[in-house]
């Protein structure tokens, strides 16, 4: 039943369903490790898949509807950063807040391009490998967003783990007091921090809108802002463990699409539900074997110098 | 740096209530830069949005009919807040709670079922709200995930569990292959108030459930050892206050009125199960929460406030055609105005001259 171009497809597929979640979780995880908690991937998302779109359709250009998206990632993201860092307001409540204005300007700029397609971004092909069978598609057929994905795990890692920036962005993380008593600016890292999640998060969005699926609808993100959130609990916020989360994920919302094409007689829903269903099992299993390890001492904790 | 935040002390009770005022008249100005934005005269779309609704009898009657569950549910939230414990799958509670409801409607659907269904279906909605509320609490608990997620995710799975209820086994089946149950009987539906018109007897429901959650939180021991909870778990530990007890606590009470909510709304406005029975009441019930201070007077008029930007959005939708995502940038920025607007009253804002000072 299930041929080696089948088997191709899928695979493809999958890794196009985890490039979004990977993009959107390395952001996160760069703002969480400098210690702010941004519940607004979502929001950044999807404004970042409207602004995207709806610059590409004007210009008729890819490279500008991406480079749109993550400023308009960004520029969501100060709004954050303006509460939860500078006037120190609750980071959940501040998170909350820019997830529901960034869903209704992202569905305002989307109503004009209700119903319109774009050619979505081209796929590389280097003859010879990109027919291999099974995994040649899957390696060597993609676009650039999930190149680049690649390249900024490494970045990510390389930058957090090696480099006097990284190092900094941690201790602003871990000890707050600490970083702010060594004379390093807190809340000018961890707006950085939050910024480069909210171009991320803009990112993430042009890849939906731009190529995974080049049209544009309504909440198109369905909660992958927030799957993206889980998985870097689930990665017990190092970088590496985000590329296995995020391919999971890819996975599993990838093979409930074919097991509904199949007709197996479950209802479709509960197909559809599984992702988020398996969200939850994974914060399940990771805090259960972790219990909160892992996570950045200062995590959610504003800072007000001197208090 | 530069500019500082400092903590005033002894803040007037009316300085705390201008926080508030103050963040309405932000989210109006950037509303009427919205509505240049989009083309449109910022007076008329004002006028349409948020005067003309009040000026009509029915449109007042929907007003309140709208604020109910944003009610129910906002007061519910107050706990988990108040408790620091973030609850933000009210949605699916209210989903939850509204298909465990119907159940009894549909299965005393036709038969001689006295004035017991009721009654009884609102005790199942508020349990069905309960039950998904303590999914995430027991997560919590038992596992440390965090509530945040677990309750988020819960959504998606309950507005999934419904679909599939009304596009499968509850369909209607004379109902021309349309995604609904069937419409409730007589006993299965709430009351009018005044024996005609929009208000039902939920909205004394929720005003009820103002009453009792403001002795609660004010004046009792719980209400002390929720805020306790929130404001100092280590203090609450030592007091002998179960920070576990407190969590199923909150969890309960918010998801049982969540719950409440979607049984009420599936019950009176609406009649019948469908595909959708909510737009997004229990994400806009958590600005009501903020915005009404976590205090249940204050989530009463906040409701009331959030409804108007619902029925304006309507209006809007049909005379002006703006869509009805204007109405999500208002509660969007209505959240982001009084989370800034709470810290500027508490706080004023100083001016450093240089590091030496600091």
């Amino acid at each position: 039943m299930l041929d080696a171009a089948i088997l191709g497809a899928v695979f493809a597929s999958i890794v196009a369903a985890a490039t979004t979640l990977l993009i959107a979780s390395l952001g996160e995880l760069v703002a969480e490790r400098a210690g702010t908690l941004n519940l607004g991937v979502e929001g950044m998302m999807i404004v970042g898949a409207a602004v995207g779109y709806a610059t590409a359709y004007g210009s008729g250009s890819l490279l500008l509807g991406t480079l749109a998206a993550v400023l308009a990632g960004v520029l969501l993201s100060l709004v954050f950063a303006g509460l939860a860092i500078w006037l120190a307001t609750n980071q959940v409540a501040s998170g909350l807040a820019t997830t529901i204005l960034g869903l209704g300007v992202a569905g305002l700029i989307g109503s004009n391009f209700v119903g319109t397609r774009l050619d979505g971004a081209p796929e590389l092909v280097i003859p010879g490998l990109t027919d291999l069978p099974i995994i040649g598609e899957a390696v060597f057929g993609q676009n650039a967003y999930v190149y680049a994905s690649l390249v900024l795990l490494a970045a990510v890692t390389y930058t957090l783990a090696r480099t006097r920036i990284g190092l900094v962005l941690r201790a602003v993380g871990e000890n707050h007091a600490a970083a702010h008593a060594l004379g390093h600016p807190v809340r000018g890292i961890r707006t950085l921090a939050v910024m480069f999640g909210g171009a991320c998060a803009g990112l993430a969005g042009a890849h939906l809108s731009l190529a995974y699926t080049p049209f544009w609808a309504s909440d198109m993100t369905a909660g992958r802002g927030w799957i993206a959130l889980a998985l870097v609990v689930f990665s017990a916020w190092r970088p590496l463990w985000l590329l296995g989360g995020a391919y999971l994920f890819g996975a599993v919302s990838i093979l409930q699409l074919h097991a509904q094409g199949f007709g197996l007689g479950i209802p479709s829903q509960l197909l559809s539900s599984l992702p988020y269903l398996a969200t939850i099992a994974a914060l399940v299993v990771i805090s259960a074997l972790k219990h909160g390890q892992g996570a950045p001492a200062s995590l959610g904790v504003p800072f007000v110098p001197d208090r | 740096m530069p500019l500082r935040l400092e903590r005033q002390e002894n803040i007037s009770p009316l300085r705390h209530a201008l926080a508030p005022l103050v963040a309405l008249l932000v989210t109006l100005v950037v509303g009427a830069f919205m509505f240049v934005v989009l083309g449109h005269d910022p007076v008329r779309a004002f006028a349409i949005y948020f005067i003309d609704p009040l000026g009509d009898p029915y449109t007042l009657q929907e007003l309140v009919v709208k604020a109910a569950p944003l009610l129910l549910i906002g007061v519910g939230l107050a706990f988990c807040y108040r408790a620091n414990r973030w609850n933000i799958g009210a949605e699916g509670q209210y989903v939850a709670g509204a298909v465990l409801g119907s159940w009894l409607a549909l299965a005393t659907h036709g038969t001689e079922a006295g004035g017991w269904v009721l009654p009884a279906m609102l005790v199942l909605g508020a349990i069905g709200g309960a039950l998904w509320g303590l999914i995430p609490a027991f997560l919590r608990v038992r596992f440390g995930s965090s509530e945040i997620l677990t309750s988020l995710m819960l959504v998606y799975v309950a507005q999934l569990g419904l679909d599939y209820l009304v596009r499968g086994p509850w369909r209607d089946p004379q109902g021309f292959n349309f995604p609904q149950s069937v419409t409730f009987d007589d006993v299965a539906l709430m009351p009018l108030l005044m024996g005609e018109g929009r208000l039902h007897a939920g909205i004394v429901i929720a005003l009820l459930a103002v009453i009792v959650a403001t002795f609660v939180l004010g004046r009792t021991l719980v209400g002390f050892s929720i805020e306790l909870a929130g404001s100092a778990p280590r203090a609450a530990a030592f007091a002998g206050f179960d920070e576990k007890r407190v969590t199923y606590g909150v969890f309960a009470v918010s998801g049982a009125l969540a719950g409440l909510a979607g049984i009420i709304e599936v019950a009176g406005p609406i009649g019948q199960l469908q595909p959708t029975i909510s737009p997004g009441y229990g994400f806009t019930a958590i600005i009501a929460a903020m915005l009404g201070r976590l205090h249940p007077v204050g989530i009463l008029i906040a409701s009331l406030v959030l409804a108007l930007t619902y029925i304006g959005g309507e209006a809007a939708q049909i005379s002006m055609r703006l869509p009805f995502d204007v109405t999500r940038v208002f509660q969007g920025t209505l959240l982001i105005a009084i989370l800034a607007a709470d810290v500027l009253v508490r706080y004023r804002i100083r001016r450093v001259e240089g590091a030496t000072h600091a």
